[in-house]
């Protein structure tokens, strides 16, 4: 038993004969923020779904600071673990500020009227994330990066211990990016913890601690950033050639060139 | 930045309640004997009930009027607890066959019964029973493995309306001239064949559907956002589907039961709630059963005085009102939702 914040231990998963992870160990240490890259398709928003208990692993187990996610109460896992998805389905038009404050959902009761603390928070956060000027706009009349920003404030709102974030600035422009990865680093500090699937592998190494290469179902390597964006870990995990020069901070830049001839064929 | 507060909620019911007061008086004032205001309310306050204005109120009017309250409530509730389910503002209890199986039902009783001795009381029963057996058979396919799909529910549902529409077909084809007619007018829905007794079985399932699923209001809000999202905000989504389609199911049955099929109400009512109120369910589930009985009350009212002497079905009033009204709220939705 490990008292890591969250931990993936041998997970397998296996849909009719497709074994989409085969072993898969992954610790998410207290306080840091853990990327999580590979192909499309290596299975890392399947990691995330099964983390939230959406899914359920063939083999293997998930537990939270050494308690088996199986062990928390949906409402009590909700407090623990929050999601961020790559983008959502929207069917009613809830005002911007109503979405933020569905994060406070685990916290309340049957009917859950939210208090004016949980109101304060939400707009808190909305002023953080940097969409407080949208806030009475329905959410069915945003871009898909306001939307991606309107989800990640419902994240913090929900004041988990743990974030999972899939693919959080896939539709954001460089601006939003930096400053969602910032949050998220904000987020990291005081003893709590995010994974992040990204596929910007130079902006996951400048803002994670750790990385962790998923390929064909196994993690590849797990380690500073440093450690694992090598050329070799490169071409193995997405068929790649590509050169990996330090940025003035220190942290690698992945510049690709080419596919390899395995991947072409 | 108006959040939902209790105080709103009860402000906003409140208003959707003096409404359907205003739509409970005017049901009540509307029929062939011209009866003034003050004669109601003193037929209403008369303990004893005696003379002809309290017979007409008390045992004419007050029944139907009440009645129609109750089937416009389970229908509008329906509607909303469906397109909170399906997340599809458009969909309402014919969508998923539930009102078609009801239907199927009833029509059985009403082409075949006389052949086996069942008179016309006994179609709310086999109506009800026709509902109660496609939720079962919904929840059979479409629940595979303990889950309950949407998009399977969704395709159940249309295909189990096409078999009970050709089904309805059929029997109304071998039927006889007089219960070909019954079946016309049942098809249509009407509140004018109601049998009081039932009101306090549609009150019934009215409670309980609504003591079921007003405390999921909130996990439906967030089924909004999709159902694997309100399972990452601590939602039990297969028990949600579940509570919502038994209790939806059971309150349209008990409304087509006893009045047919009656359209457009668990479309319109939730729509153009959502319009004004925002679409909140622990606002919207209330308001669309306040709403809903005013509704089905004033349209009853025009369906026993717009022809002078002869009474429409009411089915006829709402899907005439209603189709129009429809499509502008849609032109409305689409407007200011999707600007």
């Amino acid at each position: 038993m490990t008292g890591a914040a969250l931990c993936f231990e041998d997970i397998s998963l296996q849909f009719g004969d497709r074994e989409i992870l085969r072993g898969v160990g992954l610790e998410v240490p207290e306080g840091a923020v853990v990327a999580l890259a590979g192909r499309n398709g290596a299975g890392k928003t399947t990691l995330l779904r099964i983390a939230s208990r959406v899914l359920r692993p063939s083999a293997g187990r998930v537990s939270i600071r050494g308690v088996p996610i199986d062990e928390f109460s949906r409402r009590d896992l909700a407090k623990q673990l929050a999601v961020v998805p790559q983008d959502t389905p929207v069917s009613f038009p809830f005002r911007v500020i109503e979405v933020v404050l569905m994060g406070r959902s685990p916290h309340l009761g049957v009917l859950g009227f939210e208090s004016r603390a949980d109101v304060a928070l939400a707009r808190d956060v909305m002023a953080r994330v940097g969409i407080e000027a949208f806030a009475d706009r329905s959410i069915l009349e945003l871009s898909g990066g306001e939307r991606q920003l309107v989800l990640i404030a419902r994240a913090l709102t929900q004041e988990p211990r743990i974030l999972l974030l899939d693919e959080p600035t896939a539709h954001l422009d460089l601006a939003h990016r930096v400053a969602v990865l910032d949050l998220v680093r904000d987020f990291a500090r005081n003893g709590r913890s995010a994974l992040v699937v990204s596929h910007d592998l130079s902006l996951s190494a400048r803002a994670s601690d750790r990385l962790a290469l998923l390929a064909e179902g196994r993690v590849l390597d797990c380690g500073t950033p440093a450690e694992v964006l090598t050329p070799e870990n490169l071409t193995a995990a997405f068929g790649i050639r590509a050169d990996v020069i330090p940025a003035p901070d220190g942290s690698p830049l992945v510049v690709p060139r080419s596919a390899t001839s395995e991947r072409m064929s | 930045m108006k959040i939902l507060t209790p105080i709103r909620a009860l402000m906003s019911l409140a208003v959707l309640g003096a409404v359907l007061i205003g739509a409970l008086m005017v049901g009540l004032a509307s029929g062939p004997s011209g009866l003034s205001a003050r004669e109601i309310l003193g037929a209403l306050a008369d303990r004893d009930g005696i003379g002809p204005a309290a017979d007409i109120v008390l045992r004419v009017r007050l029944p139907r009027v009440l009645l129609g309250a109750l089937v416009g409530a389970c229908l509008a509730v329906s509607g909303v607890l469906f397109q909170a389910m399906l997340r599809n503002p458009l969909a309402d209890p014919y969508v998923l066959g539930v009102s078609g199986g009801a239907a199927l039902g009833g029509i059985l009783v009403l082409s075949l019964g006389s052949a086996v001795g069942l008179g016309y009381e006994a179609v709310p029963p086999a109506a009800f029973a026709g509902c109660l057996i496609t939720t079962a058979i919904l929840y059979a396919i479409a629940g595979v493995n303990a889950r309950v799909s949407t998009t399977s529910l969704l395709l159940t549902g249309v295909v189990f309306n096409a078999f009970a529409s050709a089904a309805i077909v059929f029997l109304a084809s071998i039927a006889g001239l007089t219960e070909g007619a019954s079946i016309f007018l049942w098809l249509i829905g009407s509140l004018s064949s109601i049998r009081v007794e039932v009101s306090g079985w549609v009150a019934a399932f009215l409670v309980l559907g609504l003591g079921a699923t007003i405390p999921l209001a909130r996990s439906l809000n967030l089924s909004a956002l999709g159902g694997e999202s309100a399972e990452q905000l601590g939602v039990d989504i297969d028990r949600q589907r579940r509570v919502v389609l038994i209790a939806s199911s059971l309150m349209v049955g008990a409304a087509v039961s006893v009045a047919g099929l009656i359209g457009f109400v668990g479309l319109i009512i939730p729509h153009l709630l959502r319009l004004i109120l925002g679409p909140d369910h622990r606002l919207l589930i209330p308001a669309s059963a306040l709403g809903g009985a005013a509704f089905l009350v004033v349209c009853d009212a025009l369906a026993r005085t717009v022809l002078d002497g002869r009474e429409l079905p009411v089915g006829a009033i709402t899907a005439l009102a209603g189709g129009p009204l429809f499509l502008w709220l849609l032109r409305r939705y689409h407007q200011r939702v999707l600007a």
